[in-house]
């Protein structure tokens, strides 16, 4: 059943539309810093690494209100449930199948972002094996925010409030890799699992008072 | 082996009592039907067979269960064989396709089906679970004469098979030897 389902979120998440505009949403925000900043080889590469990491934050909060919502109202969860399926191991699976869609498309995407931001290849590196590490933590947090907000009006903008003060140490750690290297990605992978933890609990009990 | 037990139950909806002090046992081959107007708490004592909301007092065991209710839970955009796949095998699902007559609608993606047709699926997900005990809220909604004979047809193959099920509706159903419970 576990296989199943991540099989199922994987497939709503590609036909759906569901990652493709996360990831145009993130090369968008990536094009418009060097408008902001001006053409500045030497100062884009410099910030190019922060840069990419807030466009990875804000590009995580687009697939929240999907995560959840859409199964909890089509009576997917209940059935779930009524399988004896526990209701957090159906978090974890949702959230290894939202890792499994984002993360490769985020970092094909900071591939192109990073020619934009005029990184050398040390620099991407690092963010591409920080955002390997950080995208577990992120997709724990947008499956745990899509149960808090389920069902609720406004949901998105919610998201984006509960989500976004979280993410804060994965931003901090992430975007620390790219000056520190190796140091930085382990307080990354330590946060990313602290949320991987402690997220299907958190979202279980969201979903148990949804229900009420 | 008893398939469902409720002791004593009371079923509290936000602060409203529902229904109070309800037992129920359910051997294999019984039949409880719950009738009662509408906002009365049907579902919601359906729901609390199916283990989705606790009783506020008392106690329920059940056996592994089948549910259907007012949403589908069938992936809209899915031919509805593939959608029912997700929840049975392929073997069981194709016999409990034949079961509601439904084996010519197989390539018709799940939003395009009528109300009818999608009750119908709705059952066929009951009916290809294998489950002893089915909880069926309103499994009459939308059928035309023939389905609704085919419900009944189904109910009284599956309680032969040595399974129960709880029927909640406020339309009369025939429902031979049921335990009634008037909410």
């Amino acid at each position: 059943m576990i296989g199943a389902l991540i099989l199922r979120e994987l497939r709503r998440a590609w036909t759906g539309g569901g990652l493709i505009t996360p990831v145009v949403f993130f090369l968008l925000v990536a094009v418009l810093f060097p408008f902001a900043v001006g053409p500045d080889g030497a100062l884009l590469s410099r910030v190019g690494g922060g840069v990419i990491w807030a466009a990875a934050l804000l590009a995580a909060l687009l697939p929240v209100e999907r995560l959840v919502t859409p199964d909890l109202d089509s009576g997917i969860l209940d059935q779930l449930t009524v399988r004896r399926v526990s209701v957090p191991m159906v978090m974890l699976a949702k959230t290894a199948a939202h890792w499994l869609g984002f993360a490769p498309a985020l970092m094909a995407a900071a591939l192109i972002a990073a020619g934009l931001l005029d990184l050398s290849a040390v620099t991407l590196a690092r963010v591409e094996a920080g955002l390997a590490i950080g995208t577990v933590g992120l997709a724990a947090l947008a499956v745990a925010t899509g149960a808090l907000t389920a069902g609720l009006r406004g949901a998105g903008a919610l998201a984006g409030l509960l989500m976004l003060p979280l993410a804060v140490p994965l931003l901090i750690f992430g975007a620390g890799a790219v000056q520190q290297g190796t140091g930085a990605l382990k307080l990354l992978g330590a946060v990313s699992l602290l949320y991987l933890a402690g997220a299907p609990y958190v979202a279980a009990a969201a979903i148990g008072a949804a229900r009420d | 082996m008893t398939l469902l037990v409720l002791d004593r139950v009371t079923v509290a909806r936000g602060r409203r009592i529902l229904v109070e002090g309800l037992s129920i046992a359910l051997e294999p081959g019984d039949a409880a039907l719950v009738t009662g107007p509408n906002g009365v708490g049907k579902s919601s004592l359906i729901r609390l067979c199916a283990g989705l909301l606790p009783p506020a007092v008392g106690t329920v065991e059940a056996a592994p269960c089948a549910l259907a209710d007012a949403r589908l839970a069938l992936d809209d955009e899915l031919p509805l064989e593939r959608a029912l796949r997700f929840w049975s095998g392929k073997a069981r699902t194709h016999e409990s396709m034949a079961a509601l007559r439904l084996d010519h609608l197989a390539a018709v993606p799940v939003r395009l089906l009528s109300t009818g047709q999608r009750q119908r699926a709705n059952l066929a997900r009951v009916v290809a679970s294998d489950a002893p005990l089915w909880l069926l809220d309103e499994p009459a909604n939308g059928l035309d004469a023939d389905s609704t004979a085919l419900l009944g047809e189904l109910v009284a193959a599956h309680r032969a098979g040595g399974g129960a099920v709880v029927i909640a509706t406020h339309i009369p159903v025939t429902l031979p030897n049921a335990v009634e419970v008037r909410l």
